[in-house]
């Protein structure tokens, strides 16, 4: 008698966290938080420790929030996000500047940046305010996993082509001449906008 | 005096707030379609960035020394509230201005070019006149930026762009060159 309920609520919960890696892809889908996908993914590694702390303030908040949501009046509600996401993301930097020091001296000022990313704000309004905390959880584990993979594509293409290298590993030989271009700034945009052209492409053939 | 001025041409072209930190992307490419709209969001931003530089550093003097663990938080809060402030200033001195801005105007407190202004400048341990001077050519380089990619969007609508292109892929190649662009001024600063 239980088992159809329950096996709808299985797939539902499935359902919430997958729809964050492919179909509604922060990055790549929703182009939500492209400040810090831009500034940290110069190098494989920076992407992937901003993804892991990103989706960590996300999950933290989103617990919480879902906790809170009937107790905290409408007006006031995007203010309580903010200080919410802020403390946690206050949280995550000490926690980062004890375990990895040098992570943390790359990212710099972005690991603080978190708090106005507005792929959080937008998770708390859209989605952990009006769910339950298990929901909530695990919309935000898996929002989390899109942008930390889609951090991590980024990095490691820009680091690949500019560098010649991934997560610190020479792959081309001595005699890859790296496009120095990737790693700077304009690199981000241009890398950022050859994969969504890709995802656009991709998603035409399909169509078809 | 010379320091001041470096300052200002640093924050303006040579590291630019929007094409070589990449703070303030979301109007970067939200706002970005009418060279009007987006010149003035990009004033309305720079005065923001001047109060918020003036509170960071009234912040850091006074109350943070002894609160570390709270700067994220203070940041945060004076931000949000200066904003407000602006908003209402706006709305009683010119009605019009505030209905051209709309719904722009509050959302100045999630542009992390704000935030990012008020840490830099913590990190680099700005004094007042510092601050100051970092915020007006910060806020005059979000401001070029803005204006120049509006103007390009505005062109680029007559020009005829293949249909997988148009969107957001298209303003960010736009940006790539137009970044690419901006990295010529980096010889500035070191000669």
């Amino acid at each position: 008698m239980n088992a159809a309920p329950q096996q709808d609520q299985a797939s539902r919960a499935y359902a919430e966290f997958v729809k964050g890696v492919w179909r509604e892809n922060p990055v790549f889908v929703q182009v939500l938080g492209m400040c810090p996908s831009l500034a940290v993914t110069n190098s494989a590694i920076n992407a992937l420790a901003m993804g892991v702390a990103t989706t960590a303030v996300l999950a933290c908040s989103s617990l919480l929030i879902s906790l809170l949501g009937r107790f905290v009046p409408s007006q006031v509600r995007i203010s309580t996000y903010v200080i919410v996401i802020a403390t946690f993301v206050t949280v995550v930097d000490f926690t980062l500047q004890a375990l990895a020091p040098g992570v943390h001296k790359e990212l710099g000022a972005f690991l603080a940046l978190i708090v106005v990313n507005c792929l959080i704000l937008g998770r708390q309004e859209a989605f952990a305010s009006k769910n339950p905390a298990g929901l909530a959880v695990l919309d935000a584990l898996g929002m989390g996993l899109g942008f930390t993979l889609a951090l991590s594509c980024l990095g490691a293409g820009r680091e690949l082509l500019g560098n010649g290298s991934l997560f610190g590993l020479s792959l081309f030989g001595p005699h890859y001449e790296p496009w120095v271009v990737m790693v700077l700034p304009p690199g981000g945009f241009l890398m950022l906008g050859v994969l969504l052209l890709g995802f656009a492409w991709f998603k035409e053939r399909r169509a078809k | 005096m010379s320091d001041l001025l470096w300052i200002f041409v640093g924050a303006l072209v040579v590291n630019n707030f929007t094409l070589s930190y990449f703070l303030g992307l979301c109007p970067f490419f939200g706002v970005s379609g009418q060279l009007k709209t987006a010149f003035r969001l990009g004033l309305a931003t720079t005065f923001v960035m001047l109060i918020t530089a003036i509170a960071t550093w009234a912040l850091n003097t006074f109350v943070l020394e002894r609160f570390p663990y709270l700067r994220l938080l203070a940041f945060i809060v004076v931000i949000a509230s200066a904003v407000q402030f602006v908003e209402m200033a706006i709305k009683k001195l010119s009605p019009a201005l505030f209905a051209a801005l709309g719904i722009f105007l509050p959302l100045i407190t999630t542009n992390c070019a704000i935030l990012g202004l008020a840490l830099f400048q913590t990190s680099r341990g700005y004094g007042l006149a510092e601050g100051v001077v970092f915020a007006l050519g910060g806020g005059g380089g979000l401001t070029l930026a803005l204006a120049l990619m509006a103007s390009l969007r505005e062109d680029a609508k007559l020009s005829s762009v293949p249909q997988l292109v148009r969107g957001t892929a298209f303003s960010l190649l736009l940006a790539g060159i137009l970044s690419m662009a901006f990295m010529g001024f980096a010889g500035l600063l070191s000669a």
